[in-house]
């Protein structure tokens, strides 16, 4: 694992592509920084990483787009899964990079509240908790980048569903307030939400029996609460997929000061999830 | 060392690879020959681990491959048909990263890279990128990347395609050297090479073995197709009536070549050699040979034969 990472890391600043997304990452803070806290005055740090939450959309992409998709161009993958190395370490090898390039500008961020200190008072607890936050939102997409890198062959293709996925995230608390309220409305949401993650399980595993019955389960429970006790059901879905609005935590702790631990353990386990897929998917293409 | 045992590879509903078995023993060259797409890469690919096989198994030294992936793979080293490079690393960084992903111990790791670049000629492109070597430089980077760590079985798919002359001559000797304390399995849909390198040749047609034997062998195993040609000068029927008085021959195919000149392919009887018989039968009729040879098949005959459309030459698979 140690070698695999030391390589990416070493590649990332061999083709440029760390520098940018560093220099990338820490200009547009600065920015920011100048113009709310220096220019405006305004004394909380986390106010600029919650505004400049969007640069992932187009940070993120260019950092994983080649994680896998180059080695399957290049066939160096061929490489890497004949070594004497296991799968998970491989991808852990290749996350633990992109996320220690992430870091970087990360740790940067560690002086910006400093700054504000010797200009008068600051908000340490608050600014640092938003860092960490940022850090952990950034963490989950880099692991949905990964994921979607290696679906593909081509880094271009990796880059664009990437951002795709990264702009339906950012849009997504938006996106969230139209979805139905009523108990009807949101059961029927919910097993059309079941019917595509189950056609996807299909796909997966070509056993229609496993895929029917999920989604017979889905629909009975759905049936079963809307009978008994509807008022559940009500407001279900987008209290379900408002979840996937990542930057909530970091708009908390930017507006309210308030820390919502359980999104920060969501952020971690999504990105888990994210890497245990990569590596199914890489399974799966060495069995088709 | 190697087992294989009846491997079957879909990719849908194309079977690359049919119930393949072999056996592959220790210090010896073995060759996989067969045309484009006889599933030739697909059965290195599966043997190394890279790819699952449909049906079947593949034991490296008792270790199945998929069951126990990292024992079965320190064992072999691999150079597939396009070798795996990372184009933004020098020669020596991209030795060292497959050293350490071998798990070489790190205080031997220097030897040897030293030693495998000497081996495949890479010093003097020690520090250059691999970026900016030509293809016969990559190719040996690869081939180097392979022999690191210096497994017991090195595994080479079309390790000269692309090279030229000179290098592949380079190229063959160090896989001879190579077998002194190796096992090799090459890949080649070129007979030549693989007739002057290996020990052991397996031809494969359609994902199926279809013959496997020493290169002698299978010469003489078509041998029973030899044949003797002779040209005499006309007319036909005075030839044929001295055909017809001899009994060792078996077939005689007629055919008009040039003028008032008659090529024979006559097959004889039982193998046997008849050529002092019909010198001496167109001898006493006073009848001039002007030609009379023995046609052997030669071993590209073997392999387009084997190769063929349909055609499945009968060799007995148990002594593979």
């Amino acid at each position: 694992m140690r070698a695999i990472y030391r390589r990416e890391l070493k590649s990332y600043f061999h083709t440029m592509v760390g520098y940018v997304f560093i220099a990338f990452l820490v200009a547009f803070t600065g920015v920011y920084f100048m113009a709310f806290n220096l220019n405006y005055g305004y004394p909380y740090f986390s106010y600029v990483l919650s505004s400049i939450h969007f640069v992932f959309m187009i940070a993120v992409p260019i950092l994983t787009m080649r994680s896998f998709a180059e080695d399957r161009k290049n066939k160096t993958d061929q490489m890497l899964l004949t070594a004497p190395v296991s799968l998970w370490k491989v991808v852990l090898g290749k996350y633990l990079a992109m996320v220690s390039i992430f870091a970087v500008p990360c740790v940067i961020y560690l002086i910006f509240p400093l700054i504000i200190m010797t200009q008068g008072t600051a908000y340490l607890v608050v600014d640092y908790l938003s860092i960490l936050a940022f850090f952990l939102i950034g963490c989950v997409y880099i692991a949905v980048g990964m994921f979607l890198s290696s679906l593909t062959e081509s880094p271009i293709i990796a880059a664009i569903s990437t951002f795709g996925v990264l702009l339906l995230s950012y849009l997504w608390s938006g996106i969230a307030d139209f979805l139905p309220g009523s108990a009807a409305g949101n059961a029927a949401g919910i097993i059309i939400l079941a019917a595509v993650l189950v056609l996807g399980i299909y796909q997966m595993t070509k056993n229609w029996l496993i895929a029917a019955m999920l989604e017979a389960a889905v629909v009975i429970t759905c049936v079963v609460i809307g009978i008994v006790k509807a008022s559940l059901l009500e407001g279900a879905l987008s209290n379900l997929l408002g979840r996937f609005s990542l930057a909530d935590v970091l708009t908390g702790i930017a507006s309210n000061s308030l820390l919502d631990v359980g999104g920060l353990i969501f952020d971690v386990s999504l990105a888990g999830l994210f890497i245990f897929l990569t590596m199914q998917m890489i399974q799966k293409r060495r069995w088709s | 060392m190697i087992e294989v045992k009846n491997l079957v590879k879909r990719y849908g509903r194309h079977l690359a690879v049919d119930g393949l078995s072999f056996q592959v023993e220790e210090g010896q060259i073995y060759g996989f020959l067969g045309p484009n797409g006889a599933g030739k890469s697909t059965t290195m690919n599966i043997m190394t681990g890279y790819i699952g096989a449909t049906e079947g198994e593949v034991l490296i030294n008792g270790h199945d491959i998929l069951k126990e992936p990292e024992e079965a793979k320190k064992h072999i080293g691999y150079l597939p048909e396009q070798p795996p490079l990372y184009m933004e690393m020098t020669v020596r960084e991209y030795l060292c990263f497959a050293g350490e992903l071998k798990k070489i111990p790190k205080d031997k790791l220097e030897e040897q890279i030293a030693e495998v670049m000497e081996l495949t000629k890479l010093e003097e492109s020690e520090n250059r990128l691999i970026h900016n070597l030509s293809k016969g430089y990559r190719q040996r980077v690869g081939l180097a990347q392979a022999i690191l760590g210096f497994p017991e079985i090195i595994i080479l798919d079309e390790p000269t395609v692309g090279l030229d002359p000179k290098q592949i001559i380079e190229i063959r000797e160090l896989i001879r050297s190579l077998a002194k304390r190796h096992t090799v399995i090459l890949s080649s849909h070129i007979l030549a090479e693989i007739r002057e390198v290996c020990d052991y040749i397996m031809i494969i047609s359609k994902g199926r073995l279809v013959a496997s034997d020493t290169p002698d062998n299978l010469e003489n195993l078509m041998n029973k197709t030899a044949y003797i040609q002779i040209q005499v000068r006309k007319p036909e029927d005075r030839i044929r009536n001295i055909l017809g008085s001899l009994e060792c021959i078996e077939t005689a195919e007629y055919s008009a070549e040039g003028e008032g000149v008659i090529t024979v392919r006559i097959q004889g009887r039982d193998k046997e050699d008849i050529r002092e018989k019909l010198f001496l039968a167109f001898a006493e009729e006073r009848v001039p040979l002007q030609e009379l040879r023995l046609v052997k098949s030669t071993l590209e005959e073997v392999f387009l034969e084997l190769t063929q459309e349909g055609k499945e030459a009968e060799t007995d698979e148990s002594n593979i």
